[in-house]
């Protein structure tokens, strides 16, 4: 990922600040410059999401992308928030026996990669399970 | 002084190795290492945690705890000898991610273990001065400790994140003093592009520690014309758990007074994060009005004392986010593959 395109998009990665249309209400993460509902209608505005969602789906990754080889086995979720977008993030600091879907999970700050070794580090949204 | 901490948080990774599988790896006697350096376990930080993110859960557990605006917190200082970079600040990453950039100052700083503890210093004057409203101290560390050295046992990884503002009904203890103890005494280092630091073994207790330690405190006491009774709680440095102990008793405190701080034991030494969780740990419990004893101590070497007197507001507040005790409790065990994993020693 080039460095421009990460520093754009810190506010969404950091912060989960996605967009709500003034004209139906409708959140949506990512951002997007037109409502897809309201399409010329739609005024979008940003805004932060809750960083509180549940487990829609999950994966365990055995065979892992590139920079990730050294987490496997880790679980890769669709987490559907509750402000309503749903958001692909791995799940953090777990075994992956213990992820349920409908599990309850809150969005923490950890870091995603880096270019290479002497290059940028890539902070952003990883899930972790809110233990009872 | 009319400055007073407004909100604090903590985090501790959930990883920790036990003192008996490291010692296991390098042939020494585990019970030996344990009752030498009183400490059990310590924390280590996931693959994906580093000094930046650790501070960022302790500075958003400090301002929901704190309960502000954090467009309202004009200085964030964090103080770590792990930042991530070495030339790019971490300060700027965590003041993203809790939403107060960008109308504010900030830096990061390093004094080996105590840089946490001279940012609640810079803040307190910004506050006092006027030019700020809050300012954010934060200690994070994900300490780099030798593979075979005494280190390894008690280099821990951790943060505290202290808010600070000027005296009034949101504060929930008042900052009634500060005193430093410096001098330039080469106990502990670390060279430029060098992975682990080095230390002079026994050097770094009675000339280094104690000395600066015991300094600051009398230093403190001095000026505030207090003794060791008028603290219900005393919260030092923990490189290991027998400093700290052994320091309040040369200083006429009880382990009574001590121990309630003290983590060394089950979370190792977090090094900036070390001072600023014990007395997180201690606000954890203290009633109103009770009078607190902090004193951090930096390698290199100097030590920051603060007395602080808990005020009625932090019975409202300490509730709103994680305690120490949580992020303490709740912890996974890793043996030694899984850690040297973690903490890429593995060369592949």
């Amino acid at each position: 990922m080039a460095v421009p395109r990460f520093w754009r998009e810190i506010p969404n990665r950091y912060n989960l600040v996605g967009a709500r249309c003034g004209n139906c209400n409708k959140i949506l993460f990512p951002p997007r410059s037109i409502c897809p509902f309201c399409r010329r209608m739609g005024k979008l505005e940003p805004y932060r999401l809750k960083r509180k969602g549940k487990v829609f789906s999950y994966t365990v990754v055995h065979v892992a992308a590139e920079g990730f080889e050294d987490q496997v086995p880790y679980v890769l979720a669709i987490i559907e928030l509750e402000d309503g977008p749903s958001l692909t993030a791995q799940i953090t600091d777990c075994n992956p026996d213990e992820v349920k879907i409908g599990d309850e999970v809150e969005m923490v700050f950890r870091r995603m990669g880096e270019e290479s070794q002497d290059g940028v580090i890539y902070y952003g949204f990883k899930g972790r399970l809110i233990k009872p | 002084m009319d400055v007073g901490i407004v909100g604090y948080g903590v985090y501790i990774p959930r990883y920790r190795i036990r003192v008996d599988e490291i010692a296991k790896v390098w042939g020494e006697n585990p019970e030996r290492v344990k009752c030498g350096l009183l400490v059990e376990e310590k924390s280590v930080p996931g693959p994906d945690e580093d000094t930046a993110t650790i501070a960022v859960e302790a500075a958003r557990n400090a301002v929901k705890q704190a309960g502000i605006d954090p467009q309202d917190i004009g200085a964030i200082y964090i103080g770590s000898e792990s930042h991530p970079y070495a030339v790019k600040p971490t300060a700027t990453i965590v003041a993203e991610a809790i939403e107060a950039t960008p109308d504010l100052t900030a830096a990061d700083y390093e004094f080996a273990c105590k840089a946490g503890t001279a940012a609640i210093q810079t803040c307190m004057g910004l506050v006092e001065a006027g030019m700020i409203k809050y300012g954010m101290a934060i200690g994070s560390d994900t300490a780099q400790g030798a593979p075979g050295d005494a280190l390894e046992y008690t280099a821990a990884a951790g943060g505290g994140a202290f808010i600070v503002g000027k005296n009034g009904s949101e504060t929930l203890a008042a900052i009634e003093g500060t005193y430093s103890y410096t001098t330039d005494t080469p106990d502990f280092w670390r060279r430029d592009m060098r992975p682990y630091p080095r230390h002079g073994g026994r050097f770094t207790g009675k000339p280094a520690y104690y000395k600066h330690v015991l300094s600051a405190a009398n230093g403190l006491l001095r000026q505030l014309q207090l003794t060791p009774q008028d603290f219900a709680y005393a919260v030092f440095h923990q490189p290991n758990g027998k400093f700290p102990l052994h320091a309040a008793k040369e200083l006429g405190f009880s382990r009574e007074q001590a121990a309630p701080g003290l983590l060394t034991p089950t979370i190792g030494n977090t090094y900036s994060g070390s001072t600023m969780i014990g007395l997180a740990a201690v606000l954890d419990q203290a009633k109103p009005g009770d009078r607190l004893l902090a004193v951090s101590y930096g390698s290199g070497a100097g030590s920051d004392a603060f007395s602080i007197v808990v005020r009625d507001g932090i019975e409202d507040k300490r509730d709103a986010a994680p305690k120490v005790l949580d992020y303490v409790n709740q912890k996974v065990y890793i043996d030694y593959p899984i850690y040297a994993k973690f903490r890429r020693l593995l060369v592949k």
